[in-house]
């Protein structure tokens, strides 16, 4: 009865729906269908990923053969009008921009979690949550565009280039990633039993001795989520780099200088590209699908691994 | 010992200073586009239509789109996310392939870069279903992305209604639908909400996606079919080619109020929750 399911009886069934206790079978086909179309509607989070991933190889894969993947990856020399196709400088851009980013962010976002999780008054704690989800919500152009007004000139004036530079990036990607860092960390934080920092503070250590040595170490493995989520998070962001890094393809030598990532190339190429131009922005845009895909499997590999081991200890 | 309480309290110094490094990047980013912004909002800011590739006039049509975009991408992300949550809590086997692999594509779905959405919308959406640059793939391309939201948010109310209103219902002789839509998800439409909330602000702040799937046309969108521009991508284009300044101010003043005004909302939608939880 759970399979057979005919469309018209099914909405026959579901007009009577108020008198299901008098027929027992037409009381089971209604819910069957609605199942099936609950069902559905979940299945559509796996139809998106198909689609996406089928759709974004099958445009960008011919790119890579033809132009061949060494040249594709290793070669600097993207000049679309003349056929060359080398996202080096790029690859190289996205990944500067976002380590620079997360050497400043990463221990600044830890220190705040920490501050929140163990130090902050509940209320401080609290209107602090607030606030970094509030950070987290400012959208990603408005970000760009205080950095182009604001952080450029500066750089500009006081470290010499033309300001558009990985340090922009840097600074406003960090700031972005922030509340990523900071809200994952403080859960992880949280989520340390109790137990464990009684039984510290009880064999005499001091509350920071406590945080340093058993609480942070017991929430490792939410901590490296949070910092692998943040670089995912500034290595998929567009906006707000293009809008400050300068976009130059190049291989920068000073932090000052203008660097282009692949999220700022799509974005700024797709509006006229076509053909094989077209084609070469689609592949780039699977380099950063497969490595956004790879940081989130790591997380949630981790993640399972950490809870099939954290069973047996309850 | 001594050496120890005064390390104690740099260490413990340095932990509020870096809280209260975070409030000040949050303050002066606010403080600063206010005050910069407010000066250039006027009715006819948002009342007029702009004229000269955004240089004269308003922004009125770009605030048309958003709410446009915004609401039909609601329109296809609210039923499909809010019954996937309700299957995955309410039929799904936890155990079962089907539910494992929803959940980790939820999950990889809520990572993937909005650039790599706008791509797909563009190939997908755009060129393959011919559906343009227009309201209709925006929307589409906006609704895969905020589905992850609406899904969890609806998922983690449908979990905070008490045990006792679903076996109550059962117990009297309703059916496991007519507990479902009776008493489960009246009573977790909170959290729906909270998620809905957070899904119109993603969608206020969206650019990167929606150049790639609803154009940047200025024009009034007159149907489903139309290109449009929404504020976040106008701000780029004004701040981007240096169109106007003063009116990039003026609407990134009228996207950040739009984003505090939506945060303070799924804040308290969300203590509601939390309340109704307990």
């Amino acid at each position: 009865m759970e399979n057979t399911i005919n469309v018209p009886g099914t909405i026959r069934a579901a007009r009577s729906m108020n008198n299901t206790l008098k027929n027992k079978n037409r009381h089971v086909r209604p819910e069957t269908f609605i199942e099936l179309l609950l069902r559905m509607a979940a299945a559509v989070f796996i139809l998106a990923i198909v689609l996406i991933t089928v759709f974004i190889f099958a445009r960008g894969i011919p790119l890579i053969s033809k132009a061949g993947l060494n040249n594709f990856l290793f070669s600097t020399a993207w000049i679309p009008t003349k056929g060359y196709f080398g996202i080096l400088s790029m690859l190289w851009g996205s990944l500067l921009v976002t380590l620079s980013s997360m050497v400043w962010a990463v221990p600044l976002g830890m220190a705040t979690a920490v501050f929140m999780a163990e130090i902050a008054p509940r209320r401080i704690g609290n209107i602090l949550g607030s606030l970094v989800e509030m950070l987290a919500g400012i959208p990603s152009v408005v970000y760009g565009f205080i950095g182009l007004i604001v952080l450029v000139p500066l750089i500009r004036n006081y470290l010499g280039g033309n300001g558009l530079s990985i340090l922009a990036g840097a600074i406003i990607l960090g700031i972005m990633i922030l509340p990523t860092i900071i809200s994952i960390s403080r859960d992880a934080l949280l989520a340390v039993p109790a137990e464990y920092k009684e039984s510290s503070l009880a064999l005499g250590a001091t509350h920071l001795q406590t945080i340093s040595r058993v609480i942070i170490p017991a929430a490792r493995s939410g901590i490296i989520t949070a910092i692998v989520l943040g670089m995912g998070r500034a290595i998929g962001e567009t906006m707000a780099v293009v809008m400050v890094t300068g976009n130059a393809t190049i291989i920068p030598a000073r932090i000052t200088d203008p660097v282009r990532t692949m999220t700022s190339n799509i974005v700024l190429e797709m509006g006229y590209a076509a053909g094989d131009h077209q084609a070469a922005l689609f592949a780039t845009g699977i380099v950063l699908f497969v490595f956004i895909v790879c940081l989130n499997l790591m997380v949630n590999i981790t993640a399972k691994a950490r809870q099939s081991h954290a069973k047996p200890n309850n | 010992m001594r050496n120890q309480t005064i390390r104690e309290k740099i260490v413990t110094a340095a932990l509020w200073l870096s809280a209260l490094i975070i409030v000040g990047i949050l303050i002066s980013i606010i403080a600063y586009i206010s005050l910069k912004g407010i000066s250039a909002v006027t009715s006819d800011f948002i009342l007029q239509a702009p004229s000269h590739a955004g240089a004269e006039g308003g922004i009125s049509t770009t605030v048309v789109s958003t709410v446009y975009l915004t609401l039909v991408s609601l329109l296809f992300a609210v039923p499909v996310g809010v019954g996937a949550a309700v299957y995955l809590q309410e039929y799904a086997q936890t155990k079962s392939l089907f539910a494992y692999l929803v959940n980790l594509t939820a999950e990889t779905l809520s990572g993937i870069p909005s650039i790599v959405f706008g791509l797909f919308g563009f190939v997908f959406f755009v060129i393959f279903l011919h559906m343009g640059w227009s309201i209709l793939s925006g929307s589409l391309t906006l609704a895969i992305m905020v589905l992850p939201t609406i899904t969890r948010t609806a998922q983690e109310a449908i979990l905070s209604v008490p045990a006792e209103y679903r076996e109550n219902s059962l117990a009297l002789g309703a059916s496991k639908w007519q507990t479902l839509h009776k008493v489960i998800l009246p009573a977790a439409v909170p959290g729906i909400l909270t998620g809905i909330i957070l899904s119109i602000g993603r969608a206020v702040g969206e650019t990167a996606a929606l150049i790639l799937t609803a154009g940047s046309s200025l024009g009034m969108p007159q149907s489903l079919f139309d290109p449009a521009r929404t504020m976040s991508v106008h701000l780029y284009m004004l701040a981007m080619e240096g169109i106007s300044m003063q009116r990039a101010f003026g609407t990134a003043f009228i996207i950040v109020l739009l984003i505090v005004v939506i945060n303070y909302l799924a804040n308290l939608s969300m203590r509601r929750l939390s309340a109704s939880a307990r």
